[in-house]
């Protein structure tokens, strides 16, 4: 069987997902059987308009120039999938949606003007047919090769939208929401990372995005009912997947009730 | 039955006595802010002076005045987790150079001697046993597992906020289903034995009968457990009309709520639902068939030929409690709640099952 051609596109990101990649150890080698890496700028192979069987994105779509690479990306891969927090769901930057973009700039940038960024940091799936998703900040390295596995055997992965409590409890983790009232997003987060936090006594902080029926109005809830205040409630949901619509509706509801603002900031 | 009395100091022995049969030793600890069963490497390991303050949502232990080691109710896992594994490979397929080959797995398995479970664990046992040894599908390492146990039951001298056996008639005090029993006094434990292993396993503690003052504060303990009991989980007729309340306005209620984490079947006792998913090597050349844990509130449990069946929360949680409160009785002869109340502490939003199912049945305002 030929092996799949695959490029590996950065966008406005952290490259934290393509260390899957990297971090893989010997059993890289075993990958390379499977598959032929033609473009990977961390990896030092630089062919961005080769044709692929499939092209991993990682980043958000930020500037006018991460659209143009996403559309050549698309149409020179057969498929596409987007991996990690920032290409799946608009990633840690687009907290900037929710503020004045421009104030940020002046204040940060001696030279604002040299800043060309879009309005607003947006998923992949908002500019490109998208293929399948590999939800995570960052992925695990047993996605990444999942994926792989599942294509060189005709087929696309299963979707796992399970809930994080199911892996928490089957490690037999203790539950920390129950014993130490910290406020987990375990009961609305994808599971993949096998429960990571909790097993350090954390409370999960919803790195691989909603999970499948997230009921975040009963968790916010359970959050102020633990002592968090309208605003904490509002940054646990926001933090990396504030444009995931379950978080970001959370955001917004618990944010409108934050008693700082003033009556003209909740308009 | 005689009684007989094993002075504090000597816990160790019976310790010693299961380990020099065999047994490695498994009993409660303080992990992670909760009582875990794990393997004893001596009795000083044990919780002494700790006891659990449980509610609905909520678990902490907190230091008590005296220093008993079994002071506390239950912890999160029972017995469950070491008969029942999370996760358990089933059997592997492997291409080899004379075919693709299939072979069954099985688990590596000891001896294990339980101290401390308690009354509600051992129901939830028997009734473990009815899924997974005596029906007409058993399964060869649940059987294999169950065949080696041997267990120190100890009966309880309080109750937890949450606990309501009394109610299902599962304790506080276990009569049957273990091999020697405990009740724990300040100066040492009275010992009850419950079948020919646990007699030749006495038989090496070179016991002295226990006095009647001894006996009599076992039995004011068990009063006291009983009545600390404040919730009542309705008779078991009562639940089956649950099977009529399908369309009931409280599934809605609870869903608002209800996470569907699927925490409280996790840590239930006698929840035994799987599911099964099959792991490649990186290679595509050998792959191994997994059962894992599932829950009734997950997606794919009710995802039947491309369609999920039960996609609302209102739908899951009624799935829970008409299977476990009502359905267990027809399937299993009983239900299938014991009055542990785990589902109740570990609930990360507090959602009472006892709550709940009598504001079903009963029309309780809560
Ligand atoms: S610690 Fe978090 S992920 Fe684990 S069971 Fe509790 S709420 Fe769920
Ligand atoms: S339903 Fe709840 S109280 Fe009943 S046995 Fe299960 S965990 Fe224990
Ligand atoms: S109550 Fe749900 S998880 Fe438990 S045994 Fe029944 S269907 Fe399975
Ligand atoms: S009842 Fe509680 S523990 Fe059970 S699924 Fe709902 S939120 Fe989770």
């Amino acid at each position: 069987m030929a092996k799949l051609r695959v490029a590996i596109h950065k966008l406005t990101s952290c490259s934290g997902c393509q260390l899957a990649i990297l971090n893989q150890g010997a059993q890289l080698l075993d990958l390379l059987e499977d598959i032929d890496i033609v473009h990977f700028i961390e990896g030092g192979l630089y062919e961005p308009d080769a044709s692929v069987d499939l092209a991993l994105i990682e980043g958000s779509v930020t500037t006018p120039e991460d659209l143009q690479r996403l559309q050549h990306a698309r149409s020179n891969s057969k498929l596409l999938v987007s991996i990690g927090a920032c290409a799946t769901s608009g990633g840690v930057q687009a907290l900037r949606n929710m503020q004045d973009e421009r104030a940020w700039k002046q204040a940060i940038y001696a030279k604002p003007e040299f800043i060309d960024t879009l309005a607003n940091s947006t998923p992949i799936k908002a500019h490109a047919k998208v293929d399948f998703e590999l939800w995570g900040c960052p992925i695990t390295i047993e996605q990444l090769n999942n994926l792989i596995r599942q294509l060189r055997f005709g087929t696309l992965p299963i979707d796992n939208k399970e809930k994080l409590c199911m892996e928490c409890k089957r490690r037999q983790q203790v539950c920390v929401m129950v014993t130490r009232q910290a406020p987990c997003l375990g009961p609305v987060t994808r599971t993949a990372c096998g429960a990571l936090c909790p097993a350090f006594g954390r409370a999960c902080y919803g790195c691989f995005g909603p999970s499948e029926q997230p009921n975040g109005k009963s968790l916010g809830k359970r959050f102020a009912g633990l002592g968090l205040m309208p605003a904490q409630i509002a940054q646990r949901f926001a933090s990396i997947h504030s444009q995931s619509p379950d978080f970001n509706e959370q955001y917004h509801h618990w944010q409108a009730l934050d008693p700082k603002l003033s009556e003209e900031d909740k308009q | 039955m005689t009684q007989h009395f094993l002075p504090k100091q000597q816990l160790q022995l019976l310790i010693d006595c299961l380990r020099a049969e065999g047994y490695g030793v498994i009993g409660p600890k303080v992990k992670d802010d909760a009582i875990v069963f794990e393997e004893l490497a001596d009795a000083t390991e044990l919780p002494y002076g700790i006891e659990e303050d449980s509610a609905p949502g909520r678990y902490q232990l907190k230091k008590a005045r005296h220093k008993r080691a079994f002071a506390f109710n239950t912890g999160p896992q029972g017995l469950k987790p070491f008969l029942f594994a999370p996760e358990q490979e089933l059997w592997r397929a492997e291409h080899t150079d004379d075919g693709l080959i299939f072979r069954q797995s099985f688990p590596a398995i000891r001896p294990l001697a339980f101290i401390g479970l308690r009354a509600c664990d051992l129901a939830a046992l028997a009734l473990q046993d009815k899924h997974f040894a005596e029906g007409p599908y058993p399964d060869p390492s649940y059987q294999a597992k169950r065949q080696q146990l041997f267990i120190v039951a100890v009966n309880c001298s309080r109750s937890a906020s949450t606990c309501f056996c009394v109610s299902t008639g599962d304790g506080p005090s276990a009569e049957s289903g273990f091999d020697l029993c405990l009740d724990e006094l300040d100066r040492g434990y009275l010992i009850n034995v419950g079948s020919d292993k646990g007699q030749r396993i006495a038989d090496k503690l070179g016991l002295e009968a226990a006095s009647g003052a001894k006996r009599a504060v076992a039995t004011r303990q068990h009063q006291r457990a009983v009545q600390q009991q404040e919730r009542q989980m309705p008779d078991e007729k009562t639940l089956m009309t649950l099977v009529d309340k399908l369309d009931d306005q409280r599934w809605q209620d609870i869903a608002e709520r209800c996470l569907a984490c699927g925490n409280c079947t996790s840590v239930c006792p006698t929840c035994f639902c799987s599911k099964q998913e099959s792991h490649s090597d990186i290679k595509g050349q050998a792959s191994s068939q997994v059962r894992l844990w599932d829950s009734c509130f997950s997606e794919q449990h009710s995802y039947i030929v491309g369609k999920v069946i039960r996609n609302e929360i209102s739908q899951r949680y009624r799935q829970w409690v008409l299977h476990k409160l009502a359905n267990w009785q027809l399937q299993y002869g009983r239900s299938g709640c014991v009055g542990c109340g785990r589902c109740i502490a570990w609930c990360p939003v507090a959602i009472d099952l006892v709550e709940e199912a009598r504001a079903l049945c009963l029309g309780d305002k809560p």
